[in-house]
């Protein structure tokens, strides 16, 4: 066990895997000098400017060359930089390497972890801070990955460069700091939800940096004698139904909690899961919280009224616990 | 050495009758280019007559009837191994890289035993047994996927070099300009090959396209460029030579812009009544590269009853790959989850 930060977390797995296997690379505007965010400090140093390349600011041919890599045999790490500036790739991302494996009758694997860095974070308005998880989840052939704290940024990493799958790889960007104890032989794996808390009155689910809001939101609400059950899905492609259907059957209240837009977010799809598999179990109906259907200013007082916060949160969880007016 | 056309040592090129033609033409070499011609040829033909006379071929297939000089003058110089990628016009890339034409004509009649399983079709055309790696549905968008193959086999030291067709409208789409960029500043050995034919589906390209010359753009990247005659097969394959040689002992890139034609439509049911009248007939006349290289072998003296063996077999070819098609049963319908991903395959978890 060691304490690090959910940006060296990262690092950490890329530079284990790429020590392990020389098909490894990484490629990405500014890696030379450690990525924007600096959460590539230290690996061109180790691994030398061919493994660890900078990049043109061509997106495209950053997702589309890093994807012909992996057609010829290597796995690539691609850095995006910003989630929405990934946007100026996504025919490369969602028509050709999510689709190449099965358009091709199986000829073809891409091998490759495509890193978007997502979320508000320090006033930087519309087009540096969406969450936009949702989109990926609803593009077969592609695993998405939002993990929210420094062990799982390290095994989630390390499960995603195995995987012989495209994996969008969503780190918040607001956690890069955040600290927290790493076992790195606990293994990660895509589809097995962590149990932040566990709790018997209302099931809270979340991910990414929201899960660490809603586990903020339990510790609040077990204050007013409120149990609340966090569970942060860690993946939304393939994402653990049976701890969220397991969990709302013991609560009988689900609350779902992110960052991205409510309408058409990800909440919409567990909550229409809980409703077509376990309708009978609420006991009050289930609930979503996200941003609402604005756009993220620069100014601090606008851009928290897009933000889900934990306060938000507990007050939700608070209002499902009430009793029925009569 | 085969038989050769002229003596050694005359002009390269000179002009006979109206014509040029090249000296030194090795005739086994001008029979094996024209033998690939015919097979394309055929192999278009044998898909257009499912399409329009038997309605086996499902979806939109886009014929390169009147290009096959250029799959076949710059793909003569590619080993097995090489890769290339292709574009939604891509059946004549593909077989001039080695693929199964059986198994092609499957894929285009969405059977089981096609070389995409029937789940690509010929928008998605891939064999990479014999390095093609795909053909694409979207324009440009193999540029950069090429450009990246060479990096990948630049980056485990391998010795392959990729050749990427692409034709004269992805010009105008942002992955020419990325993809290009990214073979100049990583130094990657790749060959750009732009086949124009001249339109962009119903568009001339000449209309929406800025500037008088593809190659300057590649020019512009600091890549070796040059413009060749696409519909002059030993043209092709002389430009070919050259580029991948250099290509192959400096591992840097290069640029063909190979101008030919397209005889048909965008798709094989778009009549194409948008091209000047006359203009199809015209170019068909002057400029159809197999019937250019019928000309030059007969000039040479080889005899039109040769040729036209060539042509009666690659037609059978084809025809036998049509009817192994037309027997092909419907692949397995559980093979429709197959093969989308590993982790949450729509075989455990469709939902």
């Amino acid at each position: 066990m060691a304490v690090m930060s959910y940006a060296e977390a990262a690092k950490q797995a890329i530079a284990e895997a790429m020590r392990a296997d020389p098909r490894v690379w990484c490629v990405g505007e500014d890696l030379g000098r450690g990525g924007v965010f600096k959460q590539y400090v230290g690996l061109v140093e180790e691994f030398g400017p061919a493994r660890v390349s900078d990049a043109p600011i061509s997106e495209a041919a950053i997702m589309g060359a890093a994807f012909g890599a992996a057609l010829v045999g290597t796995r690539p790490i691609v850095e995006m930089r910003f989630a929405d500036f990934a946007l100026c790739a996504t025919d490369e991302l969602v028509n050709q390497i999510a689709k190449a494996r099965y358009m091709f009758g199986g000829q073809s694997r891409a091998p490759m972890v495509i890193r978007k860095p997502m979320g508000m974070w320090r006033s930087s308005a519309a087009q540096h801070s969406q969450s936009l998880e949702a989109w990926y989840a609803h593009i077969p052939g592609l695993v998405v990955v939002c993990p929210s704290t420094p062990q799982d940024n390290y095994a989630m990493m390390k499960a995603a460069i195995a995987c012989d799958d495209p994996v969008v790889y969503l780190e918040h960007k607001n956690i890069w700091a955040l600290e927290g104890e790493v076992d790195p032989d606990a293994p990660g794996a895509f589809g097995q939800a962590r149990i932040r808390r566990q709790g018997g009155d209302v099931t809270i689910v979340s991910w990414s940096d929201c899960a660490n809001r809603a586990a903020a939101a339990a510790a609040m609400l077990a204050e007013d004698g409120i149990d609340a059950e966090v569970i942060d899905l860690i993946s939304l492609w393939p994402w653990d139904k049976a701890a969220v259907l397991g969990s709302v059957a013991r609560t009988g209240r689900l609350l779902v909690a992110h960052e991205a837009v409510a309408v058409g977010g990800f909440g919409a799809e567990v909550v229409a899961t809980v409703a077509e598999r376990a309708a009978h179990r609420l006991k009050v109906p289930p609930r979503r919280i996200g941003s609402p259907r604005g756009l993220i200013a620069y100014a601090p007082n606008l851009e928290d009224q897009m933000r889900v916060t934990a306060e938000a949160i507990a007050a939700a969880a608070r209002q499902m616990m009430e009793p029925a007016p009569a | 050495m085969g038989r050769t056309a002229a003596p050694p040592g005359a002009a390269e090129e000179a002009g006979i009758g109206g014509r040029v033609i090249r000296r030194n033409l090795d005739i086994d070499t001008g029979l094996d280019r024209l033998a690939m011609m015919e097979r394309i040829r055929a192999f278009e033909a044998a898909a257009e007559r499912a399409a329009v006379d038997e309605g086996l071929v499902l979806g939109a297939i886009h014929l390169s009837t009147g290009q096959e000089a250029v799959a076949t003058g710059i793909i003569a110089h590619l080993d097995r191994a090489d890769y290339m990628t292709s574009t939604h016009r891509g059946h004549g890339h593909t077989i001039a890289k080695g693929a199964d034409p059986v198994a092609m004509m499957k894929e285009l009649l969405g059977r089981e035993g096609g070389c995409c399983g029937g789940k690509g079709g010929s928008m998605h055309i891939a064999d990479f047994g014999v390095g093609m790696l795909g053909a694409n549905g979207v324009v440009s968008a193999n540029i950069t996927i090429a450009a990246g193959a060479a990096h990948g086999v630049k980056l485990l030291g391998g010795d392959q070099i990729t050749v990427c067709f692409f034709g004269d409208g992805a010009a105008n789409r942002g992955p020419f300009l990325e993809g290009i960029n990214w073979a100049g500043v990583f130094d990657l050995p790749i060959l750009f090959v732009c086949e124009d034919n001249r339109y962009s589906a119903s568009t001339r390209t000449a209309d929406m396209t800025a500037g008088d010359s593809l190659a300057d753009r590649a020019r512009a990247m600091g890549l070796t460029a040059a413009e060749i005659d696409g519909n002059d097969v030993n043209a092709v394959a002389e430009a070919a030579a050259g580029a991948i040689g250099r290509i192959r002992a400096t591992g840097r890139p290069e640029f063909l812009h190979a101008v030919t034609y397209r005889q048909g439509g965008h798709t094989y049911f778009d009549p194409a009544a948008y091209r000047p009248p006359g203009e199809a007939a015209r170019m068909a006349e002057t400029t159809d590269p197999i019937r250019r290289q019928r000309e030059l072998l007969a000039d040479a003296g080889v005899a039109a009853a040769q040729m036209d063996a060539i042509r009666a077999e690659a037609r059978a070819e084809m025809e036998a790959a049509l009817d192994a098609a037309r027997a092909a049963p419907w692949p397995p319908a559980a093979s429709a989850f197959a093969d989308v991903q590993d982790i949450g395959s729509p075989q455990r978890e469709p939902f």
